[in-house]
């Protein structure tokens, strides 16, 4: 580590409408060192990380680069300082492939012609330090979300910035990408780049990060450096109060009691070669774990009837029912929370109010009209029950952060009690406080005896919430197993290697 | 609500420019005459306010107003139908057009704008095929159905105005039509996927039957429209009835604060919309140093410098919000 910052912040400073999204914080950021920037939502984090890579203007304070005071007015002006931010919210072109996407905006040309070829090359350099199988020719709108965010942060290296700065560059990445963008991290950062990032993820903190800072209302609360920090500190300095002591609060016990969701022969589109048989037990939570592309995305379209299938039952409650469409699978009782809650989940310009009851509206409705008593009240139990912040029902959703968004998302459902709720990575991109809530709301719903069905990406969240985990890799089901045997180990092993060939495999895995 | 008030505003100024402008505004018969004009044309524009609603467009209306206004004196003075039967006819054949155009939409998944192009060629084709190129009239028969259009109810007591029989078309088309939008979950569904398509159909809402029932509430209103047309002016000759009628009604649809990309609108905005543009033709004619002929021009830029102002106010109304959020 050099005796000088490479980045020096003082007195940092930003106020919205007169209220400090921070205040006066001081940061430096050296050379070769990985540091991790944690807090709850609305701590201050993203807010930093704009201003540092030129998205927002300051207020007050002074930014340092390589000891020379630097203001920027945009993002280039960053960019060609060599600070790159890869963002939370995926910003890639659709209409792009992945080369086209990691050159845009300097793509090569020969007489003014695209140059593809070298466009091409220089991709594919990119994408194979991040550890991509894919062609640069490869079309992006067709990639998983996983998959999207490795493009992303190709593109951010291949800025060749001095300072990289990853915005929960892992919310999206399941076990085996993750490990591999940390050793990606820490190779980045021997070769002498400062990397900053912020994720929710205490493990990767405790595992990869040289130094953490904790940021709480806008404040710098804590600085811990690799010896000091343990999980226990980086919570506390975080909530003040710890919320990981909900956790085995309503597990639920009905452990032998009728199947509710049962899935037989069913072949996904994206995997017609492999056959899955699932069941879900009223009131249990099952996790399907796996890697990206594993298909655990597909089953759970397949099953509210968004993906068609080719072949297979769903019955629900003994009976067989075939949701061709979600519509169909919503009469029936079953409940959805994608993925990608900004596309899929949410109508971003309208209320809370108009997200949250769309679906409760038809139930409660009399010939077609809808009751505005009913909704009203609606509306306002929900909003009680998830606890969004501020207390705002006509207020649009898109001006919410992006747990109270997922809680909106839960609450237009959760309204109409599903018998069956699939969950695909329901807290992605949200903080640990919202991330316990979301899970006591999910208890509860499984409580009342709905059977939940999550795919979910990250182990730890895995092992805190569900009673039985069934391990997919590559379209097929490997394994299952009740979360009394169930350890990270043994989920890694099996999305990663499968499960006849564990055994012979275990030095690979490992 | 503050989005009507903008084109009420546009509305007001519009109409006292001209009245000071011109002595012949505001007459009796000239009022009579734009409010008539409104009507049909409003009744136009709330249909294509469906399809916008839903993030599409629907280009067919001058063809579907054309075959319509051929077709009624055609049926009734060629073949010899009924008025009864002639009128039943052309609203289900309207129906049909909107069912066809709104299932290749929804299911064939190709663009609005494609099918419904095809379809204004399609339909006007048809009507000028059908009669030859021949102009139909009435010839000076059926005055009890040409009443709906050219009728006037008189108000007691008052001399020399009366209300032209189009405007309670218009009412009760506009009634039943905020009803659906603003107090049934149809409505309400309809507005979800104009919002965002994959968030309405992740809800289990049936998007590609909404999407249907908004093509077809908009050619079954555009069939009406051509009817009302025809009765209103005794004639229509097929190779330019109803010629850009479905761009004065996108023209309203937005004047009235519908946005193009889906899910925004209000039925009061479109028929303020639809008056606006009425005012600014009748403006044009009664006006004496704008020449006639400039009419498009001015119609283009005044609808141009609404849709401008709209996008900043809306600019400056998010930004605002998104700082105010911030804060809390």
């Amino acid at each position: 580590m050099d005796a000088a910052p490479i980045l020096r912040c003082r007195g940092l400073g930003k106020r919205f409408a007169g209220v400090h999204a921070l205040r006066s914080v001081d940061i430096d950021i050296y050379s070769g060192e990985v540091v991790a920037v944690v807090g709850a939502n609305g701590a201050g984090k993203s807010t930093l990380m704009k201003i540092l890579a030129g998205v927002l203007t300051l207020d007050s304070g002074e930014v340092f680069l390589s000891g020379q005071s630097v203001r920027f007015a945009g993002v280039r002006d960053a960019v060609r300082a060599g600070i790159a931010l890869v963002h939370q919210e995926l910003n890639l072109a659709d209409n792009l492939d992945i080369a086209g996407n990691i050159a845009l905006g300097r793509e090569p040309n020969r007489f003014g012609f695209l140059d593809r070829k070298t466009m091409h090359t220089q991709a594919r350099e990119w994408i194979e330090r991040v550890g991509l199988d894919l062609s640069p020719a490869s079309d992006v709108s067709t990639m998983s979300i996983g998959r999207r965010q490795m493009v992303e942060i190709a593109k951010a290296l291949s800025l060749r910035a001095k300072v990289l700065i990853l915005d929960e560059p892992t919310s999206s990445l399941s076990m085996g990408e993750t490990s591999r963008l940390l050793t990606l991290i820490r190779t980045l950062a021997n070769q002498g780049v400062a990397v900053v990032y912020i994720t929710h993820r205490l493990n990767e903190v405790l595992d990869c990060a040289d130094r953490a800072v904790v940021l709480r209302d806008g404040e710098r609360v804590a600085e811990f450096s690799r010896d000091q920090l343990t999980r226990e500190r980086l919570v506390g300095a975080m909530v003040g109060t710890i919320h990981e002591s909900q956790r085995v609060e309503l597990r639920s016990t009905n452990e032998k009691s009728q199947a509710r969701l049962v899935v037989r022969g069913l072949q996904t589109q994206a995997h017609p070669k492999s056959t899955i048989n699932l069941s879900v037990h009223k009131g249990e939570i099952v996790g399907l774990a796996g890697l990206v592309g594993a298909g655990r995305t597909e089953v759970l379209q397949s099953i509210f009837g968004v993906d068609r299938r080719i072949v297979g039952d769903v019955s629900l409650d003994g009976q067989i029912i075939a949701p061709s469409d979600p519509v169909v699978a919503s009469r029936c009782g079953i409940a959805m929370v994608p993925e990608d809650r900004q596309r899929d989940g949410l109508m971003l310009e309208d209320s809370v109010r108009i997200n949250a009851s769309v679906v409760k509206i038809a139930r409660d409705s009399i010939a077609g009209f809808i009751r505005r008593g009913a909704e009203r009240t609606g509306v306002a139990r929900m909003i009680d029950l998830i606890k969004i912040h501020p207390v705002l029902p006509e207020r649009q959703v898109a001006l919410f952060s992006g747990g109270n968004q997922q809680k909106v998302v839960l609450a237009k459902w959760l309204s109409t009690e599903p018998s069956v709720l699939l969950l695909d990575e329901p807290s992605r991109g949200v903080d640990v406080g919202a991330r316990a809530e979301i899970h006591a709301l999910i208890r509860k719903a499984a409580h009342r005896g709905a059977a939940v069905l999550c795919s979910i990406s990250d182990t730890e969240e895995l092992l805190l919430l569900c009673d039985r985990i069934v391990v997919m890799r590559e379209g097929r089901i490997e394994g299952e197993m009740n979360i009394a045997d169930a350890t990270e180990d043994a989920i890694t092993r099996l999305a990663v290697v499968g499960g006849e060939d564990v055994a012979s495999h275990s030095e690979a895995a490992a | 609500m503050k989005k009507i008030l903008g084109i009420a505003g546009i509305f007001l100024v519009i109409v006292i420019a001209t009245s000071i402008l011109s002595p012949n505004f505001l007459t009796a018969y000239n009022i009579e005459n734009l409010l008539r004009r409104t009507s049909l044309f409003g009744i136009l524009s709330i249909g294509v306010g469906f399809v916008i609603l839903t993030a599409g467009i629907d280009l067919s209306i001058g063809g579907v107003v054309c075959l319509s206004g051929i077709l009624t004196p055609y049926l009734l003075n060629q073949m010899g139908w009924s008025a009864t039967e002639t009128v039943a006819f052309i609203l289900l054949m309207s129906i049909a057009i909107g069912v066809m155009q709104g299932g290749l939409v929804a299911y064939g998944r190709i663009q609005s704008f494609l099918v419904t192009l095809c379809g204004l060629l399609i339909f006007r084709g048809l009507a000028r095929g059908v009669t030859m190129d021949q102009t139909q009239g009435f010839q000076g028969k059926f005055s009890e159905l040409r009443w709906i259009g050219n009728g006037r109810v008189s108000i007691p007591g008052v001399e020399g105005f009366a209300i032209p029989a189009p405007v309670l078309s218009l009412i009760v088309i506009a009634i039943l039509s905020m009803i659906f939008l603003n107090c049934t979950v149809w409505g309400r569904w309809m507005k979800a996927v104009g919002r965002s398509p994959s968030a309405a159909r992740y809800s289990g809402i049936p998007v590609a039957r909404l999407q249907i029932l908004a093509y077809t509430l908009c050619s079954l209103l555009a069939g009406f429209g051509g009817l009302l047309f025809v009765c209103d002016v005794g004639s229509a000759q097929p190779s330019d009835f109803g010629n850009f009628y479905e761009l004065y009604a996108i023209a309203a649809a937005v004047l009235g604060g519908y946005r193009l990309s889906g899910g925004e609108g209000s039925v009061v905005g479109v028929v303020i919309g639809a008056a606006v543009m009425q005012v600014l033709r009748n403006a044009i004619v009664l006006i004496s140093w704008l020449p006639d002929t400039a009419e498009f021009a001015v119609i283009g830029l005044v609808i141009l410098i609404g849709v401008l102002a709209d996008e900043f106010l809306r600019r400056y109304a998010a930004n605002r919000a998104r700082t105010q959020a911030k804060g809390t």
